[in-house]
């Protein structure tokens, strides 16, 4: 019973939604403001229950929540939590204007934190990694001979970067041999947007796909 | 017919959107009600991850991060459950995880498709685990590179996981032989790559909806190892299976059967494109005429 009416629950709702396509009417309004609050209220019950919870309160004061959350039987108190606990409620400061300052701290750990975890990796994965992902042998053999559809890739790719880099480079006027260059970025650049573009269309399609074969289990659990 | 011809061009410069819709639609439900298949074959990219999965010997472990939720599940979950009866079908260890909050419900799914009906010898702890959510992003990853059991010290159900067989050999994410990420956003595949494959030189493989995909190309395949890029990706991946082991046509052909309204619909959208053009070129060139 309570999976028929959830499964009823549920295609109305996505009726309600499609009904936007007609066009804008009392029904979607209505579907659109559940869905924020009820995502509004599931990110907060997640976040009390997965973040302040167990990283918090489990390992400041274990006995209190050992019921509740999964976490060892025989875990003790670990009192250095008291210092993240501290900086959680000066975050909280921003609410009262007089002492909203002290936040700033908190925010000032976050963010360093953050900044210093991240900077290796990007620089890493992202700057190095990608220059050392550019590089390939422009003339590509294999087996012992010439591989002349890999070595055409591998042209692609090189002219591509430079191009697009070029397209990019502001220092100079792009005129001449250089705009040339640049003209050419462009077209990978567009080539590129063009291939997002078609990504985008098959993701909505499996989405919409996804829907369909939902409402169809949907007339079938009917008939 | 000069007259004619403007009113076509009006007509179809006037189409409703509406109209669209609709026939999207019908290029969508059709296809579904007929059961219309086409064939598909598996990509370089694809087949890369197929072959470590089909590469490593019994017992090795793999890791299945499901960072993604129920708006993404057609096209993350077929490439999840496929994966996953791979895994499991070559005695591989499998070991599951989720870095978004709406991972474990989609692992549930999994277990109750995959292992629950096709895996029903295999034993939790023994041969896969589910470690559930944590919370923390690229910071959890980025934990359990250098230490997995001080971050998850029990699994989704609150067994302490030193319990577990499986995992008292692993300390942290190098005991892994390979990482697969179904992901739709952050933290995702870029962040395993960044915050674990990378660092850790353990092989990265993803499966990401068909928006990401385009910006996860330039890891491959020096930072990653494959990238399953939406239902295409995940019906590649389908199809490499059945084709290796014919005993999972029956389960494992979720997204080869939704390529087929994936391809009418795209026709439609490309007849589109090109009448759309056409009446582009015959407006511009009407006006060329009038001001000539």
């Amino acid at each position: 019973m309570a999976q028929t009416l959830e499964l009823w629950i549920a295609a109305l709702l996505t009726f309600m939604i499609f009904s936007f396509l007609y066009k804008d009417n009392p029904f979607y309004k209505f579907a659109e403001h559940l869905f924020v609050g009820v995502s509004a209220a599931y990110w907060m019950v997640i976040g009390i229950w997965s973040t302040l919870m167990p990283n918090l309160v489990a390992r400041l004061w274990p006995s209190s929540v050992s019921g509740f959350i999964n976490m060892p039987e025989d875990a003790q108190p670990e009192y250095h939590f008291i210092i993240p606990a501290i900086f959680g409620i000066l975050m909280l400061t921003r609410l009262v204007e007089r002492i909203s300052w002290l936040s700033r701290w908190a925010m000032a750990f976050v963010i360093g934190f953050a900044a210093g975890t991240n900077f290796t990796r990007y620089l890493q994965s992202d700057f190095v990694g990608q220059i050392y992902n550019s590089m390939y042998p422009i003339i590509v053999k294999a087996d012992g001979g010439f591989a002349l559809g890999a070595t055409i890739s591998s042209i692609v790719l090189i002219v591509g970067v430079i191009c697009a880099l070029i397209y990019f480079f502001f220092s100079k006027e792009h005129t001449g041999a250089f705009g040339a260059a640049s003209r050419l970025g462009i077209w990978f650049l567009m080539v590129t947007f063009g291939a997002a573009f078609g990504y985008t269309v098959m993701a909505r399609i499996s989405l919409l796909t996804g829907r369909i074969q939902f409402l169809g289990s949907w007339l079938a659990s009917i008939f | 017919m000069a007259e004619g011809k403007r009113d076509i061009v009006e007509v179809l410069k006037a189409i409703d959107r509406r109209i669209i819709f609709l026939l999207i639609a019908l290029a969508v439900i059709l296809p579904l009600a007929f059961h219309l298949v086409f064939s598909v074959h598996s990509s370089p990219i694809v087949e890369a991850i197929f072959d470590k999965v089909e590469s490593l010997p019994p017992g090795s472990k793999v890791l299945i991060s499901f960072d993604y939720g129920p708006s993404t599940v057609p096209e993350n979950q077929p490439m999840a459950e496929a994966v996953a009866r791979h895994v499991l079908h070559k005695d591989l260890k499998l070991y599951m995880m989720a870095v978004w909050a709406t991972g474990p419900p989609q692992t549930e799914v999994l277990i109750r498709n995959v292992i629950q009906t096709d895996f029903q010898d295999k034993v939790y702890g023994v041969d896969w685990i589910n470690l559930g959510y944590k919370a923390g992003n690229q910071g959890l990853i980025n934990a359990i590179l250098l230490d997995l059991k001080g971050m998850y010290t029990t699994d989704i159900n609150g067994t302490g996981i030193g319990e577990f067989e499986m995992m008292r050999d692993v300390d942290n994410l190098t005991d892994m032989s390979l990482i697969i990420c179904i992901g739709s956003g952050f933290p995702g595949v870029r962040e395993w790559v960044q915050f674990a494959g990378d660092p850790g030189d353990i092989p990265v493989a993803g499966g990401v909806t068909a928006v990401e995909a385009p910006l996860l190309y330039p890891y491959y395949p020096r930072q990653l190892l494959g990238l399953m890029g939406g239902l295409q990706g995940a019906a590649e991946y389908e199809a490499a299976l059945v084709s290796k082991y014919p005993q999972f046509e029956a389960s494992s052909e979720q997204a080869i059967q939704l390529m087929g309204p994936q391809t009418v619909a795209h026709l439609v959208i490309i007849a589109f494109v090109v009448v759309g053009n056409i009446a582009f070129f015959a407006e511009r060139r009407r006006e060329r005429r009038r001001k000539a």
